[in-house]
């Protein structure tokens, strides 16, 4: 069995053994009787068959025992989930955010991040949060997994004890880069974390786990933890939308309210395509693809991000 | 291949497998052919039904198939099409429902016929309390048939509703609510799994019984099983869901009965071996498929226990645990019936007899190519690899591989299997009227049955036992 490291592996894993230890009896015995009854029985053995129309007493043992198991499985099932649905009311509230094809973390301090970073030993509360479509946050060391779902406030919570990194899957299908929809799970100690969380020099942290400073850093970081980059590259090559390389400034061909227009990629261009995409349509793209930053994103970090794919240019 | 085909092969082999192979496999070819034979009738009941309900399926195919290769591409929403994203591809999502759509209608009409057929066709002395367990299975497939499949066609209307009109039924976007189309598509597709299932285990409870060459054991439970999993089967559907945030009562409630679903499962295998004992057992091919049907059967049905308690369900949910158990159940269950069947009754459809050695081979290649690839897809879905991945961190390589391989020999084994039965069917050596010395009508008519099947419709009024 793989390692847990989670307030509910306990809980989890004795239901997963409970389950398995009876299934693996019985399939094992099951098996056995069947393959020593066709053994014992065959033909050359036993030429004559006895009928034997049932037993009534054999009837009711093979209801009545497998009812009972089947009630004891399902109490320490139940019995693992419940504390998985109470979070205490003093967790750590940080919200997901789950969009094609990232995860963002977002915190009270108003720190943001695409890593979740959690102190060791605190709890903490996910705040699910889809943005276009469903999605579904998996920790599997943690033995916990819950819908995102659009307008709906599903929620996850866990203490780990255990300092390390550990994987975030999407677990529902939502499309092209389905597969590539996966984060980390960090648990620091608590020195470490509060190092993390109060250092506010950096409005955002990329992935590195690095602050950035020069307005051009800053636009690169937003890009990446705001999940951008799973859809737009910036060397040129054409993911699910238009990459930023060299687009500043030069002319694209957009579909407004269903008409074809061309347009120069401006400052007011840009900003309008990340609060409204559903506006101006690149020609060539989907409609739909990408939803509005409209929550996600303050106008200052809207700007960073213009800074930032300005330096894309001519290189 | 890229992660676009990859999404619309799993999807496409969903769509394919599930409405268009599965549900209406075992009775379309097995439930046609010997349902009026085994009461005694020399058709069923409405011929015209079913031949309407045979445009029908034709027309389904022909409509999933074009949404394969029309403008848009073959969709890639998954078998489910789960809303808001089945409203957001522009791949042709839309002609796979509809065919979805006509393909249960086709269903719905099957399932009437029967349960008619089995209620006003029965010869003399052919009572429901002695009638073959095969044509008890079809008949609570019917029930089901009849009581499920039209919710396909309310979520069809909602959707078509929801596109066309902008009626949010679904879609957030437009007020709607994604859980509760979730909710519809498996108020009908949980009950179809007992639509692959019921037919297998009837098909199970003729053929042990005529290889031990005695009686079956427990008649009676063995029916009561199939009523009350047919039943009880449709109140379970929301264990699919344990993980979108439903009440804690309905996680209760859809825990407890599926616990309480697998019961009459249990039951049935229970009888099984229990009619092996005293028995005088001549050890055929489709026995040998029979036995492994019930130990695939028993690890994909151990395997939903794990899926129907919550706490463990919400861990290996939407992992390639769920994958490998449906496929046990599916195909390892309901596949291996299919063939249990086919082995067991193509001696009475084409009057000639198969090569057994071969037969033999084709069953333990499939039955060890099908482990190979689909055990280990317990292990990576309990160490938390997704379903519907494309792509793979690197601590799942091994295993997937191990899959693959498996993949390669249970390919070899149906291909054996296949090969085999076709050539047995062609020009195999004369089977004669009752290979097996089975006790049902269908052996007392001669192989190939005549059209009407019956000259003179059978009395069995003074037999106290047809089964
Ligand atoms: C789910 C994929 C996705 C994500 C995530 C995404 N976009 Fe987009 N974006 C698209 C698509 C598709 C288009 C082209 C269609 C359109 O204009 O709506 C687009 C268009 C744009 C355009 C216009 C580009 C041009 O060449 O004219 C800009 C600017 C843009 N996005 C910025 C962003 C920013 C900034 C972010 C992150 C804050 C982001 N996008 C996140 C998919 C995405
Ligand atoms: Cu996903
Ligand atoms: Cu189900």
């Amino acid at each position: 069995m793989f390692s847990g490291a989670s307030n509910f592996v306990a809980g989890v894993d004795t239901a997963f053994m409970l389950i398995f230890v009876i299934s693996a009896i019985f399939l094992v015995g099951i098996t056995a009787v069947m393959l020593y009854f066709v053994y014992r029985y065959r033909e050359k053995r036993n030429p004559v068959p006895t009928e034997i129309h049932g037993s009534t007493t054999l009837e009711i043992l093979w209801t009545v025992i497998p009812t009972i198991l089947a009630m004891v499985m399902f109490y320490y099932g139940w019995k693992g989930w419940i504390p998985i649905r109470h979070a205490p009311k003093d967790a750590l509230q940080v919200t997901a955010v789950a969009r094609m094809w990232s995860f963002n973390f977002e915190y009270p301090n108003g720190k943001s991040s695409n890593v979740l970073n959690i102190p060791r030993g605190k709890a903490v509360k996910l705040n699910l949060k889809a943005m276009d479509i469903l999605h579904s946050v998996f920790i599997p060391a943690f033995r916990v997994k819950q819908d995102a779902i659009p307008g709906k406030n599903n929620f996850l919570w866990f203490i780990s004890d255990k300092p390390g990194s550990y994987e975030m899957f999407c677990t529902e299908y939502c499309g092209l880069r389905h597969s590539y929809m996966n984060a980390l799970v960090v648990v620091m100690p608590d020195n470490e974390f509060n190092k993390w969380y109060n250092d506010t020099t950096g409005r955002t942290t990329g992935a590195d786990g690095k602050p950035g400073n020069t307005k051009g850093q800053a636009g690169a970081m937003l890009i990446q933890s705001k999940g951008c980059i799973a859809c737009h590259s910036v060397d040129g090559s054409r993911v699910v939308g238009p990459s930023f390389k060299g687009i500043f400034g030069e002319k694209v061909t957009v579909i407004t309210a269903g008409a074809e227009r061309t347009i120069t990629v401006d400052e007011d261009y840009i900003r309008r395509s990340v609060l409204e995409p559903s506006a101006d349509v690149v020609k060539g793209y989907r409609d739909g693809q990408m939803v509005s930053y409209r929550t996600e994103l303050k106008d200052n970090q809207i700007k960073d991000i213009i800074e930032y794919i300005k330096t894309l240019n001519g290189k | 291949m890229g992660p676009q085909t990859y999404n619309s092969f799993f999807t496409v082999h969903g769509i394919i497998m599930i409405f268009v192979i599965v549900i209406p496999g075992l009775p379309a070819v097995f439930g046609n052919f010997f349902l009026p034979i085994m009461i005694g009738a020399r058709d069923v009941i409405f011929p015209k039904l079913n031949l309407l309900s045979w445009y029908l399926y034709v027309l389904g195919i022909l409509t999933v198939l074009t949404s394969l290769f029309t403008f848009g591409g073959a969709p890639d929403t998954g078998w489910t099409f789960y809303a808001p994203y089945s409203f957001k591809t522009t791949t042709n999502m839309f002609p796979a429902v509809l065919g979805a759509f006509i393909l249960g209608f086709s269903s719905i009409l099957t399932g009437l016929n029967f349960i008619t057929t089995i209620h006003r066709m029965r010869a003399p002395g052919m009572k429901f309390s002695n009638m073959p367990l095969f044509v008890w299975s079809i008949y609570g497939t019917g029930w089901i048939q009849l009581f499920a499949t039209p919710i396909v066609g309310i979520t069809l209307m909602m959707v078509i509703a929801e596109r066309f009109l902008h009626i949010g039924f679904f879609d957030p976007a437009l007020g709607g609510d994604p859980v509760l189309y979730q909710h519809l598509f498996w108020i009908y597709s949980h009950p179809a799994v007992y639509i692959m299932i019921l037919p297998a285990m009837g098909v199970i409870s003729e053929i042990i019984p005529t290889f031990a060459r005695k009686g079956i054991f427990g008649y009676n439970a063995i029916v009561a099983s199939t009523m009350a999993i047919a039943v009880v089967g449709y109140f379970v559907w929301a264990h699919h869901m344990f993980t979108s945030g439903m009440s804690t009562t309905a996680q209760f409630t859809f825990s407890l009965l599926t616990f309480l679903v697998a019961i009459p499962s249990a039951i049935k295998v229970f009888n099984w071996v229990a009619t092996l004992y005293k028995g005088s057992i001549r050890i055929e091919v489709p026995l040998i498929w029979a036995l492994g049907f019930m130990f695939l059967f028993m690890i994909g049905g151990f395997t939903g226990l794990f899926l129907g308690s919550v706490a463990t369900d919400v861990h290996v949910h939407n992992t390639s645990f769920v994958v490998a158990h449906f496929h046990y159940i599916i195909f390892g269950g309901m596949g291996s019936a299919f063939m249990a069947a086919a082995h067991y009754w193509l001696p009475k459809m084409y009057g000639r007899m198969y090569n057994k050695f071969w037969a033999t081979v084709g069953w333990a290649t499939f039955f060890i190519g099908f482990n190979v690839l689909y055990f280990p897809m317990f292990i990576l879905g309990y160490q938390g690899m997704p379903r519907r991945y494309y792509d793979y961190l690197g601590q799942f390589h091994n295993l997937n591989v191990v899959s693959t391989i498996g993949s390669w020999i249970l390919a070899t084994g149906l291909i054996i299997t296949i090969v085999n039965l076709i050539r047995g069917a062609r020009n195999g050596p004369k089977a004669g009227m009752n290979p097996w010395e089975g006790r049902t009508l269908e052996w007392t008519v001669p192989s190939p049955p005549p059209p009407e099947n019956f000259d003179v419709i059978p009395d069995l009024t003074s037999t106290s036992t047809a089964h």
